[in-house]
């Protein structure tokens, strides 16, 4: 692997000196690891409702209605963690790699 | 039919054997007659492939074009080659079976499998493709030592490849056997030979381009077989749930979550398994390094994640859809008992559907998607075993890094060809046996052996070879012994009366067993090479935030 190992050491420092790197590092932490707790937030909150108040997702959605409240629920939450990873790629794609691009712009 | 069943089940998600054998009565695999519109739509699909193939292999010149398309697929292209990976000919018929036959719990499960891939997205995904090439060991031997780590990695990738290929061998000549009326031998043997062609002459092209068409065909499939039974009920979800809890022996216990977390703990460890299993996928981690750039890479699986959550929520439409269509005609049951046996078995149930709304012509459309789905996934294992054979083994650790890219390319080649017989052999070995723990083993090698090491390699400065070996393998030994300690196992193979260890999927136990060791190793490593490695994690993390020196895209 000789690729894998040319990166250069001085440069890596430069890069890690800069202020903006710690930005860029910090705010995309932020925001994978709160996007990631979210999902699974909701996920492991739905089970627990699952395996602890299954009425609640069993009751009817209005009166004299057969659809239960569960359906809506459980397909909100797969349409709602891929919105949040479309969210996750959109700030990735434009402001962190608009960051990352400048950082490494100035260490050359 | 058991064996099928539980097989197609737990391909779909490792469903835990107690609802697997608390689904209804259930069939035998018979070899059902000769099916001529699907053999033809099959053939169709076959000779459109090889064309790719051909296309594909002028394209092939150099390792990069062999094992990650030189880096040049799109995001939307490689998202929807990911959300093929994910989305087998099990998806589709295991879980609309599993919601026919359970209604809400089944829907609860299809969530379960999908919540993995956006924590995919958020941790892994972009620092995947920064820090790897080829395979998921040049991540972890990024700063560790090359040899060991490659040969612990090309071990671990191998063992999976092998355990869910044999899984994949058997479904395919079961479930061909089923829809197509060949024998099970015949299809193996073709579905080893069209993989060959497809590995050995296209590589990863041509492999992308057959899980493209694929996960179009599926998906085109399931959507249209959705929309014709919807319209039956004015494509009003009321209509049709008002109707399912008529026609539904369980009435309208369909609606809610019912009996699936009787043993949680099973539920729990399952769930684990598949959520970060699939994070620990050779074949699936593979497609991140086809994409040009991190920018692509995060795209693809937004595109993949959106495509899987549609198809999984147009599958439950179907479980829904069949309960009133197929769960009330006579034609589709043994003898026509109603409630009974269904024909051709449990898994048949979108199948079935298929029939009744679409005709002769759609079911032989929709059984010839099934093949190619499968014939797919085998494509992708392959590939994936022959680079960690040829790329991990050969080129780095026997050839210290001095291999030509001919010489590389021309085991790789081999390897795919031993890789191909020893799965056709397996595949005919396996044949009568109940292979459902192959499916918890190869999650559970994947979520505690590949799954930790790479993670802590992407986010622990202190990982270091000898934590990242021992934790790795003491997941791997966990994850076997307890798979065949297990009900799968030690009661269904062996024919003990009881489980020593009564979970079907160890990766609630494994997983955690192998981050513990990772770390404690790690931390009492004292060594000069240690302090090396958690020095270099410096260079690596600015490498893996900004993608600084990560390999590019080959120019074609």
């Amino acid at each position: 692997m000789i690729d894998i190992h040319s990166t250069d050491t001085q440069r890596c420092e430069r890069i890690r000196s800069n202020p903006k790197f710690l930005q860029l590092v910090s705010s995309r932490s932020r925001l994978a690891w709160s996007l990631s707790a979210a999902v699974l937030g909701t996920y492991y909150a739905f089970m627990l409702v699952v395996a602890f108040a299954p009425q609640w997702l069993h009751a009817p959605l209005a009166e004299h209605r057969m659809l239960t409240l569960g359906m809506p629920v459980g397909a909100a939450i797969i349409i709602f963690s891929w919105l949040l990873t479309g969210w996750y790629v959109y700030r990735a794609n434009t402001r962190f790699d608009a960051l990352g691009a400048a950082i490494l712009e100035e260490s050359k | 039919m058991t064996l099928l069943r539980k097989l197609l089940l737990a391909a779909a998600g490792l469903l835990p054997a107690s609802v697997v054998l608390a689904a209804p009565a259930l069939g035998t695999v018979e070899k059902q007659p000769l099916n001529l519109h699907a053999i033809g739509m099959f053939f169709v699909f076959v000779l459109g492939t090889l064309a790719i193939t051909w296309w594909a292999a002028r394209q092939t010149k150099s390792t990069s074009d062999f094992y990650t398309a030189g880096g040049g697929i799109t995001g939307f292209q490689n998202g929807l080659a990911i959300a093929g990976d994910y989305m087998s000919a099990a998806t589709l018929l295991g879980l609309s079976s599993l919601v026919f036959a359970k209604g809400y719990d089944g829907f609860i499960y299809t969530i379960g499998f999908f919540v993995g891939w956006p924590i995919i997205t958020f941790l892994m995904a972009e620092r995947l493709r920064n820090l790897g090439r080829y395979t998921f060991a040049d991540i972890v031997s990024y700063r560790l030592d090359q040899n060991k780590v490659r040969i612990f990695a090309a071990f671990g990738s191998l063992t999976v490849v092998c355990c869910y290929l044999i899984v994949q061998m058997v479904g395919a000549g079961q479930l061909i056997k089923l829809l197509f009326g060949l024998d099970y031998p015949v299809a193996v043997v073709i579905v080893g030979a069209l993989m060959l062609v497809y590995v050995i002459f296209g590589g990863m092209i041509a492999t992308t381009w057959v899980q493209i068409i694929k996960a179009v065909l599926l998906l085109a499939g399931g959507t249209t077989l959705a929309f014709m039974a919807m319209s039956q009920f004015g494509f009003s979800y009321e209509t049709l749930a008002t109707k399912a809890v008529e026609a539904h022996a369980s009435g309208w216990n369909i609606m809610g979550p019912g009996s699936m977390l009787a043993d949680p703990i099973n539920t729990a460890s399952m769930s684990l398994g598949l959520v970060f299993g699939i994070a620990g996928l050779p074949h699936i981690l593979m497609r991140f390094f086809t994409v040009p750039n991190a920018k692509e890479a995060r795209k693809s699986v937004f595109y993949a994640t959106g495509f899987i959550g549609f198809f999984f929520l147009v599958v439950c439409t179907l479980g829904f859809a069949a309960m009133v269509i197929i769960g009330t005609d006579p034609q589709y049951y043994v003898n026509g008992e109603v409630g009974g046996a269904l024909i051709g078995g449990g898994n048949m149930v979108a199948m079935h559907l298929a029939k009744a709304v679409g005709g002769n012509l759609f079911f032989g459309f929709l059984s010839a998607v099934a093949f190619a789905t499968i014939l797919a996934v085998v494509s992708g294992l392959a590939l994936a075993g022959a680079s960690a054979i040829s790329h991990d083994l050969y080129a780095t650790v026997f050839k210290k890094g001095k291999a030509s890219q001919k010489q590389e390319m021309r085991v790789t080649r081999m390897a795919t060809v031993g890789l191909g017989i020893v799965a056709i052999l397996l595949g005919i070995l396996f044949e009568k046996m109940n292979v459902a723990f192959l499916v918890g083993l190869t999650f559970g090698i994947a979520a505690s052996t590949n799954f930790p090491v790479l993670i802590m390699a992407m986010y622990w400065k202190g990982l270091t070879t000898k934590g990242a070996i021992i934790g790795g393998f003491a997941g791997l030994i966990c994850a076997l012994v307890l798979v065949i300690l297990s009900p799968a196992v030690w009661v269904t193979v062996l024919g003990h009366a009881h489980a020593i260890f009564p979970y079907d999927h160890p990766a609630l136990f494994s997983m955690p067993l192998a981050f513990f060791v990772i770390v404690v190793v790690s931390k009492l490593d004292r060594s000069v090479r240690a302090d090396k490695e958690r020095d270099a994690y410096a260079d690596q993390f600015v490498r893996a935030q900004t993608g600084l020196g990560a390999a590019s895209a080959s120019s074609h």
